[in-house]
């Protein structure tokens, strides 16, 4: 943020703000590919980089139920911002949606739909809710914000009238349906794998380590993506699901040093001591 | 952002780079569609299935920004559903077709949305509706849309005949969308089929080692 643009806002006496007039004709070069971002970005910090899970994630569809992965890297641009995130959430117990994007935006969309199926589930009267009514929720939801919204989700679930089904939901609104899916910026080697792992009729075992092997390749070879793999299984017409949560810890730290790390006094250099003026530097004596 | 594919870039949307069209004759339709589905330069779904039900005689032809057509696509089939139950009958595919013409109009300028509206009534048999992107709606004897149907518009001119048979139109669409996914990039996969006609819906599938393949040079 340039520093005219902040001072306007440090409350010395009214006039007109004009921070969002800069913002847009920031934004409108940029569209025109003609913005230096270095000198004309008026743009706060923490607007541009919102944390984004730069992440993989995926699923597999099996005879008895449907197996979801994530990583657990969440970063801050270039920053990892945390080592052991969760990228499985809850929607209803017959149900769970991996989500990529921004953070905010997967977690605060799941939770809102999570909400309105439970409530749905009691207006019906019923044990679980079809797969597809989460579906219609979500894509609505997403096409409402036309993109705005960034979340790209893989929802798995199980119901008594379709069996085991998984989609994909993109930010935009549009839903695919497929027998094993992947998403985020790892998706691409996630679905490498996929594409030559992948047969009919797998068995729970062979999908579960499918989908781990897609996760891990995302890990290794996707800077966005790393830590360790989520694993959700959910089977038995939606009755049973096994959250496994660190299935398995990718990029363990082989080797610590074994006394810590404590320098002596003096390792760094000093090489010079200055004390304002008007500071008054006092000796304490604890009485404790 | 950088670290994002371009699929989860919100101002890169999920496009249909596509090809699709509908053939109609004496007593049907035929509709056919590849099935690629990208965003950017990756394949988001080379499956994808771009012939939606609207009801059970009336199909689209989807192409353009997939989640634009899925939504309006589901508006359709429940607008179409509603009157069905209301009038106690089979909604003619005209109507559908209008309905499709003014969503597509009426939000012209927030949609991205070719649309191949066909099917069969008892009324006017196989029809074919053209819905452009300023969403108009043009009756046709047959269509083509999608990026794709540049690369073949001399080709359905000079190949279509207004007295094929049903085999006739399948094998006219199967050779069409052949030709337009060898040449347009953003077209590929599978070719599928649905043919409407008085005795109900059949669907068909041409997997990828079994589209034709012409001149590869």
């Amino acid at each position: 943020m340039s520093s005219s643009s902040s001072s306007s806002k440090g409350g010395n006496g009214g006039g007109f703000n004009f921070d969002h007039h800069l913002r847009n004709q920031w934004i409108t070069a940029c569209l025109q590919g003609n913005a230096d971002a270095s000198t004309t970005d008026p743009v706060p910090n923490y607007a541009r980089h919102a944390r984004k899970t730069g992440t993989t994630i995926a699923g597999v569809q099996y005879v008895g139920g449907v197996v979801l992965g994530a990583d657990t890297r969440a970063t801050e641009d270039t920053v990892v911002a945390d080592k052991n995130c969760e990228k499985i959430h809850y929607l209803a117990s017959n149900m769970y949606c991996c989500g990529a994007g921004t953070a905010a935006d997967t977690e605060a969309t799941t939770r809102l739909i999570a909400s309105q199926l439970e409530l749905h589930r009691q207006a019906v009267g019923r044990a679980r809710v079809p797969v597809v009514a989460a579906v219609n929720m979500l894509k609505r939801h997403l096409f409402r914000y036309q993109g705005y919204v960034s979340a790209a989700l893989v929802l798995g679930g199980v119901d008594e009238w379709h069996g085991p089904s998984l989609y994909t939901i993109y930010p935009h609104g549009s839903v695919d349906q497929l027998p094993y899916v992947s998403m985020g910026s790892g998706s691409l080697a996630a679905m490498a794998v996929f594409e030559a792992g992948w047969r009919e009729q797998l068995s729970e075992a062979d999908a579960r380590q499918l989908v781990y092997e897609a996760i891990t390749a995302g890990i290794e070879n996707d800077l966005g993506s790393g830590s360790n793999v989520d694993l959700c299984v959910i089977k038995d017409g939606g009755r049973t699901v096994e959250y496994l949560r660190g299935y398995a810890q990718e990029q363990v730290r082989t080797y610590r040093k074994p006394d810590g790390y404590a320098f002596p006094k003096g390792t760094t250099a000093v090489l010079a001591e200055d004390f304002r003026k008007y500071v008054q530097v006092r000796k304490v004596v604890s009485d404790l | 952002m950088d670290a994002l594919a371009p699929h989860h870039d919100p101002t890169v949307p999920v496009q249909l780079g596509t090809t699709i069209m509908a053939v109609s004759y004496a007593g049907g339709v035929v509709m056919a569609a590849d099935s690629r589905t990208s965003t950017g330069v990756y394949v988001a779904n080379r499956v994808s299935n771009k012939i939606t039900r609207v009801a059970p005689h009336i199909y689209c032809c989807r192409s353009g920004s997939a989640a634009d057509t899925q939504a309006i696509s589901d508006y359709v089939r429940r607008y179409v559903h509603e009157l069905s139950l209301e009038l106690n009958r089979e909604v003619n595919v005209s109507v559908a077709a209008s309905l499709f013409r003014e969503l597509c109009y009426r939000n012209k300028d927030r949609l991205t949305a070719g649309i191949i509206c066909a099917g069969w009534d008892a009324q006017h048999g196989g029809q074919v509706y053209t819905i452009t992107l300023g969403g108009s709606k043009l009756q046709q004897p047959f269509s083509i849309g999608g990026s794709g149907s540049a690369y073949i518009y001399g080709f359905c001119d000079a190949a279509y005949r207004p007295d094929m048979t049903r085999a006739e139109c399948i094998d006219f669409c199967v050779k069409a969308v052949s030709l337009a996914m060898s040449r347009d990039g953003s077209s590929g996969g599978v070719i599928r089929l649905v043919c409407v006609d008085r005795d109900g819906v059949e669907r068909q599938l041409v997997a990828g080692d079994a589209v034709p393949r012409a001149w590869q040079g």
